[in-house]
């Protein structure tokens, strides 16, 4: 049935959906070749995470009308990731995840260019996120998940009146996958909830109290956790365990053996030390496929709006039968990270010093050891030594001069939060106004100074 | 570890060495490479498929170079079977890699016994005809078949097959075995031995919840007339019985007995499911049974006799709150009692193949082993053939669907996938496929639905034009993401069948990629 006159492009499939008008799509699809020319020339999205999904992820964007693509990923290539990781290759063990998944999908599809950053996501400069026209997520942890939705969140701009402003929207696209399971979701920041907006979907990692190690094993995860936690500290005093380090994982094994003979345990195996201290997640190569197959379809349409968008969570099962199922969550209003920020008020004489001390005092905040950064700008960082040293003498300035002398701005905060009495690092968004700069009413809303 | 076992490490995890054994042993044919086809076989090659073998007879066109990774620029005018052959390759080396360059359209109408050589067949982009007869010659010659297709925002996985029985089916929740509320005489005999109102504070918070539940179900029973809580207030009265024994507000074993009371008022005996499995008619075995039905055979003869209503025990136990040594002899006691009922599950098989001429030891006893502690979790999936559902689906089913909001988008793409089928037929085309007529297509398409769904007895329902417009549109496009996705969840299946673990998918399932209100449809 193939007309052998029609002259053939690449995009031959893409085309259908990228030129011809729809009923059922986006509020702003506007078909035609300068959607499809535009999508190649300016948009440029940044994949986090080269692993199962990252992978995925980059064949997909590549053979979707994207031609410029940025990978970041801090990780080298392991035998392990070769059941699902298609890009690499035994040959490629040991070399930068990122360097080589871009190089492959070059090398396969012309056209393509693709960034790679052997890197971790916190060493780059905020900006840099800044570049892209959607970020999409293949990461495993909570973690690595909630510093870069603080990042996207704080490019977000309120109005007034607390309308987000659409220009600063930076959408985010993010998959997760165990074993037969995995779940896709949309974020836009302001419009539908953000990682921390639903931080409940992610229920905190349950740990073996101590005690039950050390006087009550009652199975081989609690003799491994006991030789992993307990006995490597006390016979190896500073030396820290290496979970990448052999031999120290055979010590692990050899003395969790140990004292599962010594109980009457059964079931201490080397492959179960490995997935307990590593915490290690079961992967395979089709759920990878098939969440990110569900980002980058949604990346297309919030891209080029040939069709309506996920709202905004996709759920995927497929251990018992098949069960795929869309959530519509709703945003937090009062969300730290995507609302519309806490706003502080502050005199214009405060120091940096100042303001970093009242952070930690701060009901909603309770941050210490903060740095702190106005736009691009550091104005005060913790670490490294080196640089803190550099910011240091800010901390005896206005807070009012070291922003530029401006009425009212948005600034992030990065450091140590007290949450559900557990510390974790936390960047935050504040508002700041200063009292008594020119054309400011006295504000009732004001908190904090 | 050997580089192989390391290799798939993270995959064992999820199937064992059993599952992994019985992938490496598939020799898996695919129709058609295009994108669903290659994504499929993508997924199946990294994790280590015995072999495959890819049919398809076109040439690599510039337009599938926008669509699929297993070609290059290079591979235009080649072979595509051979092509994506190489590249699949390229993934394991130790996965025997074949392609045919021929139509598979060709090879189902010629020869059909070409497929009898295969563990299962992945049979992508195929039109209704074909479908019909594929699915008629590998039912005959007992091959496992999974259908796929990618349309533009829409598609369909189908898996036929005549039976598919799985014993690991590794459910996500399941009840624990631990027949509280039917304790067996050596389990008694221990909850016996240890006192509840021992005196020393540390041994009082280390007594198992297994041991608190069957002895306060044992106090509730006798002075209830032997009856155990059924009514929300007797429940709550039960729980309340439990608490009153803390001697502290620490105590997590009791905190656990709280929350693990529910086990005690669950039901005896097997589940509806499994008794349905073994009222089967496969049950009544024959010379020719599959051991799965001969092991059902002695699990039904288990239930009325040794087990007094219940199957063999699971035997295993989950962590709870116990001193070590406390945990560990409970532990025995069940794995012992788990012995003793697979003990008489053997006997009983060996005993039911003798008697159909078998050899008695031609069922191994880890299989034995493994039916015994999975007695409960059985499951039995039976597919319609394609032609049954092709000409005589679920009417009640199409209209209940169509009528609900949720699966209105599915199903009406379900029709109109179908309904693309006869627009070929007749106009040599697809609706849209080329550029131009868009209107004239429109209005055939809808007309073919219409017609379509009067042929199946769906008289007077009419599908969303908006849908109809959107399926044009589409103009039998290949998109890769698309194919990524439902060649994902087709390779999935795959491995499902393969390896006999957890359960495939039972029914027609729609992916809707407007809305990503896909659906499972029985029909």
């Amino acid at each position: 049935m193939a007309d052998l006159d029609v002259p053939q492009s690449k995009s031959r499939d893409l085309d259908k959906l990228l030129l011809r008008p729809g009923n059922l799509v986006g509020p702003d699809f506007d078909p035609g070749t300068e959607l499809r020319d535009d999508m190649r020339e300016y948009v440029r999205i940044l994949v986090v995470g080269a692993g199962g999904l990252g992978c995925e992820l980059l064949k997909d964007l590549a053979l979707s009308g994207f031609s410029n693509l940025d990978v970041i990923d801090m990780d080298r290539i392991e035998v392990t990731n070769l059941n699902r990781q298609f890009l690499f290759r035994l040959e490629d063990v040991g070399k930068p995840k990122a360097e080589v998944a871009a190089k492959r999908v070059m090398e396969r599809v012309s056209g393509v260019k693709i960034v790679p950053h052997f890197s971790r996501i916190e060493d780059k400069e905020i900006e840099f996120y800044n570049d892209f026209s959607i970020i999409a997520l293949g990461l495993d942890s909570i973690e690595a998940r909630r510093y870069i939705n603080g990042v996207a969140c704080g490019f977000l701009e309120y109005d007034e009146d607390d309308t987000p402003r659409r220009e600063t929207m930076k959408p985010m696209v993010d998959g997760g996958t165990e074993g037969f399971k995995g779940h896709a979701r949309v974020i836009v920041p302001g419009v539908t909830p953000c990682f921390e907006c639903t931080i409940w979907l992610f229920p905190p990692q349950v740990k073996f109290p101590l005690c039950t190690l050390a006087e009550t094993p009652r199975n081989a995860a609690h003799c491994i956790e006991y030789a992993h936690l307990i006995k490597w500290p006390e016979v190896h005093g500073g030396k820290s365990f290496d979970p990448d380090e052999p031999e120290h994982m055979k010590w692990v094994y050899d003395e969790a053996i140990k004292r599962a003979e010594l109980f009457g345990i059964p079931g201490v195996t080397y492959s179960l030390t490995q997935g307990v201290v590593k915490n290690i997640i079961p992967a395979i190569a089709s759920t990878n496929a098939i969440i990110s197959a569900a980002c980058t379809l949604e990346t297309l349409k919030i891209v080029s709006g040939c069709s309506k968008t996920l709202a905004n969570y996709l759920t995927y099962n497929g251990g018992e039968g098949l069960h795929t199922k869309v959530t519509e969550f709703v945003r937090d209003k009062e969300c730290l990270v995507c609302g519309p920020g806490i706003l502080i008020e502050l005199d214009t004489s405060i120091t940096l010093q100042k303001f970093i001390e009242m952070l930690e005092e701060h009901p909603k905040l309770l941050l210490s050891k903060a740095s702190v950064k106005h736009g691009k700008n550091s104005l005060y960082m913790q670490a490294p030594p080196v640089l803190e040293e550099m910011h240091r003498p800010n901390l005896s300035k206005p807070l009012y001069d070291l922003m530029g002398r401006v009425q009212k701005d948005t600034i992030h905060v990065f450091g140590t939060a007290l949450k559900n009495e557990e510390k974790q690092s936390s960047l935050t968004k504040l508002r700041v106004v200063f009292k008594g700069a020119d054309g400011v009413a006295d504000m009732d809303t004001a908190i904090g100074a | 570890m050997s580089e192989p076992k390391t290799k798939y490490d993270r995959q064992l995890r999820i199937w064992g060495e059993l599952g992994q054994a019985a992938l490496e042993d598939a020799s898996i044919c695919l129709l058609n490479c295009g994108p669903t086809g290659s994504e499929a076989l993508k997924n199946l090659v990294l994790g280590g498929v015995g072999s495959f073998t890819i049919v398809d007879g076109s040439k690599v066109e510039i337009g599938d170079l926008g669509n699929n990774f297993m070609v290059d620029d290079t591979s235009v005018g080649q072979s595509k079977a051979k092509s994506a052959c190489a590249f699949l390759q390229e993934l394991n080396d130790a996965v025997k890699a074949k392609f045919i360059e021929e139509n598979p359209v060709t090879l189902i109408n010629k020869n059909p016994s070409f497929f009898s050589q295969f563990t299962l067949v992945i049979a992508t982009q195929l039109v209704e005809d074909s479908m019909v007869k594929l699915d008629r010659i590998c039912r005959e010659a007992n091959v496992k078949l999974v259908f796929v297709r990618s349309y533009g925002l829409a598609g369909f996985v189908r898996v036929s097959v005549k039976e598919h029985t799985i014993i690991d089916s590794k459910p996500d929740h399941f009840l624990d075995d631990l027949r509280l509320n039917n304790p067996w005489p050596e389990l008694r005999s221990f909850v016996e031995t240890i006192d509840l109102n021992v005196s020393d504070p540390v041994a009082h918070k280390h007594i198992p919840y297994v041991v608190i539940l069957v002895k306060m179900a044992d106090e509730w029973a006798q002075s209830h007339s032997c009856n155990l809580p059924s009514t929300r207030e007797e429940k709550r009265e039960f729980k309340d019985l439990v608490k009153s024994k803390m001697i502290s507000m620490d105590e997590d074993n009791y905190k656990e007995a709280m929350e693990a009371a529910f086990k005690v008022f669950a039901p005896r005996g097997i589940s509806s499911e499994v008794q349905q499995i073994s009222n089967d008619s496969c049950a009544e075995v024959s010379s020719n049974s599959s051991d799965f039905w001969v092991m059902v055979a002695a699990l039904k003869e288990f239930v009325s006799n040794e087990g007094d209503g219940e199957a063999p025990l699971e035997g295993s136990i989950p962590d709870m709150t116990s001193s070590t040594e406390l945990y560990i002899n409970l532990q025995k006691i069940y794995q012992a009692k788990a012995e003793a009922d697979f003990l008489v599950m053997e006997e009983r098989v060996r005993y039911i193949l003798k008697k159909m001429g078998r050899d008695p030891s031609s069922i191994s006893k880890p299989t034995i082993k493994s039916f015994c502690k999975n007695a409960r979790k059985l499951k039995v999936c039976r597919y319609r053939m394609v032609e049954d559902e092709f000409s005589n689906p679920s009417v009640t089913e199409i209209q209940k669907c169509l009528a609900d909001e949720d699966y209105s988008g599915a199903v009406g793409f379900y029709i109109l996938l179908r309904a693309v089928d006869r627009f070929a037929a007749n106009y040599n085309k697809f609706p849209g496929q080329f550029d131009g007529g868009m209107d004239e297509d429109i209005s055939r398409l809808k007309t073919t639905a219409l017609s379509l769904l009067t042929d199946l007895g769906c008289n007077g329902t009419v599908l969303p034009d908006d849908l109809i417009n959107e399926m044009c549109r589409f103009g039998a496009s290949e998109l890769h993401v698309v194919a990524a996705f439902i060649g994902g969840i087709a390779s999935q299946e795959v491995i499902k069948l393969v390896t006999k673990q957890f359960v495939p998918m039972l029914g027609t399932y729609i992916f809707n990629g407007i809305d990503h209100k896909s659906q499972l449809l029985t029909l």
